[in-house]
């Protein structure tokens, strides 16, 4: 014990604490980042520095180039002399004039100016329809207003009489309140009633109905036809509405891949396996040069809805694809599981198994949507005019002629956007679908 | 026990069975299915009959063989297909195909490595470079593959010195001075030097090709070695010796019966060596750099989808950093990598066709552009041209499947 007190009353004990000393400086704050993540090893230091020059190129290049843009001009003579008369003729300077100039062309073709207000419209209730869909907080109640959205927007876009969207809306209606009698009938009738009174509805008593209403009370826009569609809107035309319609055809097909009937099978098959083989390009020209022969003699319908037509089988066969892959996730024991409650076979795939495929296969079809999109701009191949076949004639009219890198630095932006929002939604959607402990 | 089978139901058919009975009703979807599916084809086969009655055309194949009358500008496919105008439309699809196949092949080998370089990038622990790459990635991803290529090829034709800028002055200095002294960029086309195959440069080749095998066998004796009796030989230097050092010598042997031909500047135009047109370049570096974008990903995935305890296992049985890599993660990666790569390539090279926007002479523009306008075949044309990809396509996937099967886990 006595020792002990010897031991506390050594010399070679220190009786006050030392002050808390800050780490070393290699250790703490900015050089420690810089040295971790920039500066580990000495190929990595070659590495950064390398990084950094490249970086330094492109922004000295962008930069002056960005910064000088010139906006208020009406050639690109006129933007040369403007730039050779405020920053010299060895300066970098952007002609932004082109797209002050034709903005409203890139973004809506030859739609009639005075109209305008219609796109812009549709694009907000496009985005409001959207939102119950796409995100669960928005009550549920809502999703009445997205249904009604599509006929809402061909209004606004198309035109014409206001009955029209009307009358077919009212085929989907009806086909609902046929399901509803029925259902209580016999299940095979209301399938085939679903399916046939809406289409006999809209081939034999529509048109009549529109054109007596209309005769009645005509109420009704400007009508506008699809070929004075064109830029950005027309890529937005196209890519949503291939967007809506390819996933449930989609979804039916990867079904059928996956489905034990032979014939359902293989017929499945067939088509997504040709599809896939094919390039769009080529489908694209098929619709343009041979569905006329296909169909009956005299029929000529819209080769902006052919177009549509045709992305849409396009993309549907991939989607099937990635579809096939989420449904080949689901563990057996799900579809087992499933039919051990005696749910017959819609019921399990509608309840049991196509949530947590699709689950699975988010990512995938948002890829195929993100794709879709930007193969909208190879419809200018047929003759429409996407914001690409619109550069083509401004950069042959004689006031921009030579003009490039801001037009398309313009519409990449304008894609940027789109496809980057796309993406972010599809990892938002994952997180919060993410249901495994992690 | 006999109450059991006393009253099978036997005899007893209904017409609501094909419905109601599961026994059935599979074969009763399918057949209506397939009714409606005929009847489908019917409808579109009997309009199609009806416009071309109306039109008076038959479908026939016999334009193939008919002389075709027009010209493709110099290239790969018509080099080697020895085309003029006087050639028959089948050999102007033939160009097609061949121009086509380049460009693809081209694409899939630029892409792949632009790919794997920037995948494995990605991931590196340099922050720098690893978001320089997400930029890289997002920004080709993002736009339409469209774009790049009419961006590149407008940048090519529009910013590009012509080609007598390059031709010196009096004082003897040009506007332009050539890359390395070998690489000229114009508005028309980019000029490199080309190969000469001199005399004795076939048997340089014989013995290039021989030794290649040389060290693909020594490779094989080297695993089988090791797989045997657990000694381990040198690869990868003695391998590359193998392959190249037998070349070298003999290509000094033999007198450099192979050598560069580099471009040089006449008139207004450049002389010797290649000249690639700026269609196809701006389409193969258009289509590598947008593919690439979507390989980086796919090799990211396929590294990060092994799961860290195989390298911490690797690393605890003593492995060095190198041999963790190449014995451990790629063998484990490249089974992740291959099949979403198969598709990449299937991919770029369906969108070669749309060398359209900058006037490549791809399969497309030959038997499914001028052909088809000159003739008036639509259907026929679009037929052959459809069935062209699709055998493409399966060629493509055939090959990689049995890469794939190659790389697959072999499970007891």
């Amino acid at each position: 014990m006595s020792d002990t007190d010897a031991h506390v009353t050594n010399a070679y004990f220190r009786e006050t604490m030392i002050a808390q000393q800050p780490p070393p400086a290699t250790e703490t704050g900015a050089i420690k980042w810089l040295r971790e993540n920039l500066f580990p090893t000495w190929l990595n230091a070659i590495g950064t520095v390398i990084a950094l020059y490249v970086i330094y190129f492109i922004i000295s290049h962008a930069a002056p180039w960005f910064l000088n843009g010139i906006w208020n001009a009406s050639s690109l003579t006129e933007c040369r002399e403007i730039r050779n008369a405020t920053l010299g003729p060895d300066a970098s300077a952007a002609c932004f004039a082109v797209i002050s100039d034709r903005w409203k062309q890139l973004l809506f073709g030859f739609y009639p100016s005075e109209a305008y207000w219609r796109p812009v419209v549709a694009l907000v209730i496009l985005l409001a329809g959207l939102a119950p869909v796409l995100f669960g907080s928005i009550p549920r109640r809502f999703m009445a207003f997205s249904l009604a959205s599509p006929f809402i927007i061909f209004f606004l876009l198309w035109g014409g009489s206001i009955w029209l969207p009307i009358a077919i809306a009212a085929g989907f209606v009806i086909g609902f309140y046929v399901a509803k009698a029925l259902a209580s009938v016999n299940q095979i009738v209301a399938l085939l009633g679903v399916v046939i009174v809406p289409i006999l509805y809209w081939f034999f008593v529509m048109m009549p109905l529109v054109n007596m209403l209309q005769g009645f009370l005509p109420i009704g826009i400007m009508a506008i036809e699809s070929k004075q569609f064109g830029g950005f809107m027309l890529s937005i035309v196209i890519g949503v509405a291939a967007i809506v319609l390819s996933l449930p055809l989609g979804i039916m097909l990867a079904l059928g891949r996956a489905s034990d009937l032979f014939i359902v099978n293989k017929l499945s098959v067939g088509f997504i396996e040709i599809i896939r083989g094919v390039p769009l390009i080529v489908w694209l020209f098929t619709a343009s040069l041979l569905l006329n022969y296909f169909l009956p003699p005299g029929t000529n319908f819209d080769l902006t809805l052919r177009v549509i037509i045709m992305v849409t089988l396009f993309s549907a066969a991939y989607i099937a694809e990635v579809v096939r892959g989420g449904l080949a996730a689901v563990p057996k024991g799900q579809y087992e599981g499933a039919d051990s409650l005696g749910l017959d076979y819609w019921q399990s795939m509608r309840l049991i198994v196509l949530p947590q495929a699709l689950k699975i296969s988010i990512p995938g079809i948002v890829n195929t949507f993100i794709g879709l999109f930007k193969d909208t701009t190879l419809v200018v191949f047929i003759g429409l005019l996407d914001p690409l076949g619109l550069t083509n004639s401004i950069r042959a009219s004689t006031d921009w002629n030579g003009i490039y890198w801001e037009l398309y630095v313009f519409i990449g932006l304008l894609f940027f956007v789109a496809c980057y929002a796309m993406g972010r939604y599809s990892m938002y959607l994952e997180r919060k679908l993410q249901r495994e402990n992690r | 026990m006999s109450s059991m089978s006393e009253n099978p139901p036997r005899n007893s058919f209904h017409l609501s069975q094909l419905i109601y009975d599961t026994r059935y009703r599979s074969m009763t979807i399918q057949v209506v299915t397939l009714g409606l599916v005929c009847v489908g084809i019917w409808w579109l086969v009997d309009n199609l009959l009806a416009n071309l009655g109306e039109l008076g055309i038959e479908p026939s194949f016999s334009f193939l063989s008919s002389r075709a009358g027009y010209d493709i500008g110099s290239g790969f496919g018509t080099a080697l297909m020895g085309y003029t105008s006087a050639s028959s439309h089948l050999d102007a699809a033939f160009v097609g195909i061949l121009n086509t196949l380049l460009v693809a092949a081209l694409g899939i080998v630029l892409a792949t490595v632009i790919g794997v370089i920037a995948g494995v990038l990605r991931l590196s622990k340099n922050w720098l470079i690893s978001r320089l790459m997400a930029v890289y990635v997002e920004a080709f991803r993002n736009v339409p593959l469209l774009l790049w290529i009419v961006l590149i090829y407008a940048v090519l034709s529009e910013s590009m010195p012509v080609p007598r800028d390059y031709r010196p002055n009096a004082d003897g200095v040009a506007n332009v001075e050539m890359i390395f002294g070998a690489i000229a960029f114009t508005t028309r086309y980019v000029a490199i030097p080309g190969p000469v195959m001199g005399a004795g440069s076939g048997i340089l080749s014989i013995i290039f090709v021989l030794s290649i095998i040389g060290a693909v066998a020594y490779r094989r004796y080297a695993k089988k070695l090791l797989f045997d009796t657990g000694r381990l030989l040198p690869m990868v230097w003695p391998a590359i010796a193998i392959a190249f050092v037998p070349s070298i010598l003999f290509f000094f042997i033999l007198g450099r019966p192979v050598s560069l031909d580099y471009p040089v500047i006449g008139g207004f135009n450049f002389s010797g060596g290649i000249q690639i047109s700026n269609p196809l370049v701006a389409l193969w570096l258009a289509l590598s750099l947008y593919t690439g974008a979507f390989i980086t990903e796919i090799v990211r995935a396929g590294i990060l989808a092994v799961s860290k305890g195989q390298s911490e296992a690797s690393e605890a049985l003593g492995m060095r950093a190198n041999r963790t890599m190449s014995l451990v993660i790629l063998p484990q990666a490249m089974r992740v990598i291959i099949p979403p790569l198969t598709s990449q390539y299937l991919n770029l090279t369906k969108n070669s066709s749309l060398a359209i926007a900058v006037g490549y002479a791809d399969v497309r523009a030959t038997l499914g552009g001028i052909t088809l306008n000159q003739t008036g075949r639509a259907l026929e044309c679009m037929l052959l041209l459809g069935l062209f990809y699709l055998a493409l396509s399966l060629i493509i996937s055939f090959v990689m499947n049995i890469i794939n099967n190659s790389m697959k886990l072999e499970e007891r």
